[in-house]
């Protein structure tokens, strides 16, 4: 069985890169947040994604980091 | 079922009628006593079809249907200090017909297939300091169907950065779970039930199964039109972590169990970045790393657009990429050995990978939908799942929004 490594070659490129972004934020006032406020914009799965979420924490392996569920509460692993 | 649902809808509807009696301009009103905000009504069908069943030792049908609907209410109220206290009601009802089930106990086959509901009503608290940029919050969760019960409870704080284009949030949460070992009919002792009423007046013994997790999260806005969010989760289960009817085929022919360690750690890390577009467009995206003390590593992708077509309709197509390799304890059907420790031959937990695709559109008139004022939102979604260990399935929801 091939073994499973615990973290992808691609992550610290992915962390250099999370960090570049995050340097290069500038600071946004209220009233030029019309578009990070519109309802699409949300850091959050939809409402409507609700039961998607749940029947792949039932057919996967993996869950959470996705707010939502991340083990127990169901039958499920 | 029908009636199960009309009640669900009836109930919610009474709800809304109720509390949702007056209007006001939210933006500047801030009332002292409990109001109604906002209720969704979320409902969904979902069927599946395969060839792995684990109850029969990853052979046979995986057909598999489910109903759910779940409402949820939020209430707001200003307190002293200029503190917004948000209360969260949601119920939940999930019905299923699930035709691997028939097969822990063949005897009482029930045609077309096994049936159960689950019951879910959750209730959550928030209060929002704006002066300080802080947000204290709790909730209680309740789980019930025939063989498993769940109660759940979380503490939440967060802060938010002196410029508020920052947060940093954590979550504990505790989830205290009981299941009826039900095993299949072959592996129990005594009078084997012969119908389903005597399978579910049955007195099994019980194990528990407790899952603890912290959730970090910290989001950032880059500019006017971009905003991420880093999230790293830390779970830790311990107790009866496999399900009791899940056979085992070994070499020999001999039947049993799965068996899997009664502790897992799960570590997924997620990130996610939403970016505005010009005017009409607004590309979604999302990364998980996950990986487990069982061996599991896992990537997930998914990226969604929404194109507003209008300013009150959107569309949003949506591709799901996920991919896992397996538990060090997973092998199919007769190829465990009896001489192994841990064995499944489930394979949610094999090695695949799955394409998850779809579109759904979002109405939000001004007038509201179909012209009733009070339902602000509708947003209906399909989307194809299929896994490359041939397991396939579909979805529609649709979330209606009352305000």
């Amino acid at each position: 069985m091939k073994k499973a490594r615990c973290f992808p070659s691609a992550l610290p490129a992915f962390l250099a890169l999370v960090i570049f972004v995050l340097s290069s934020c500038t600071t946004v006032k209220e009233y030029q947040k019309n578009k990070l406020n519109d309802n699409e914009m949300a850091l959050a799965a939809r409402k409507v994604e609700k039961t998607e979420m749940s029947f792949q924490t039932y057919r996967e392996g993996a869950s959470g980091a996705n707010g939502g569920k991340t083990g127990g509460g169901c039958g499920c692993n | 079922m029908k009636k199960i649902c009309l009640s669900v809808v009836g109930l919610f509807l009474s709800f809304v009628a109720l509390f949702g009696q007056t209007e006001k301009d939210t933006s500047t009103y801030k009332p002292r006593k409990l109001t109604f905000e906002e209720a969704n009504l979320v409902s969904s069908y979902y069927r599946q079809d395969g060839n792995n069943s684990a109850v029969t030792g990853g052979i046979g049908t995986e057909n598999l249907t489910d109903y759910s609907n779940t409402v949820d209410l939020k209430f707001v109220k200003w307190g002293r200090k200029d503190i917004k206290h948000s209360f969260h009601l949601e119920v939940g009802m999930d019905h299923y017909t699930s035709a691997s089930s028939d097969k822990i106990n063949p005897y009482t086959i029930s045609s077309p297939s096994h049936a159960d509901t689950r019951i879910y009503p959750s209730l959550s608290w928030m209060a929002e300091n704006n002066a300080k940029g802080t947000t204290v919050g709790a909730g209680l969760s309740f789980s019930n169907e025939f063989d498993y019960r769940s109660i759940g409870a979380n503490v939440l704080f967060a802060q938010k950065t002196a410029n508020r284009n920052g947060e940093f949030s954590a979550r504990l949460q505790a989830y205290l779970d009981n299941l009826k070992l039900i095993y299949p009919i072959e592996l129990r002792s005594g009078v084997i039930p012969t119908t389903r009423e005597e399978e579910r007046g049955d007195d099994y013994a019980t194990a528990s199964r407790n899952s603890f997790s912290g959730s970090f999260s910290y989001s950032q806005i880059i500019n006017p039109s971009l905003q991420l969010a880093l999230i790293a989760d830390v779970v830790y289960q311990q107790g009866y972590l496999g399900l009791p009817f899940h056979r085992i085929y070994f070499t020999d022919g001999n039947v049993a169990i799965e068996n899997l360690p009664d502790t897992r750690l799960k570590i997924p890390l997620g990130f996610r970045a939403n970016y505005f577009v010009g005017d009409k467009l607004i590309l979604r995206s999302f990364y998980r790393f996950y990986h487990d003390d069982w061996g599991l590593t896992a990537h997930t992708a998914q990226f969604e657009t929404s194109m507003k077509l209008s300013p009150f309709f959107s569309l949003t197509p949506f591709y799901r990429y996920y991919k896992q390799n397996s538990v060090n304890y997973f092998a199919p059907y007769k190829v465990h050995s009896p001489s192994e420790t841990y064995y499944t031959s489930n394979y949610d937990l094999s090695a695949f990978n799955s394409h998850f695709y779809g579109a759904g559109f979002r109405l939000t008139p001004a007038t509201g939908v179909f012209h009733v004022q009070r339902i602000s939102a509708l947003e209906l979604r399909y989307g194809h799942y299929n896994r490359t260990t041939g397991l396939n399935s579909d979805i529609v929801s649709l979330n209606l929004q009352f305000k």
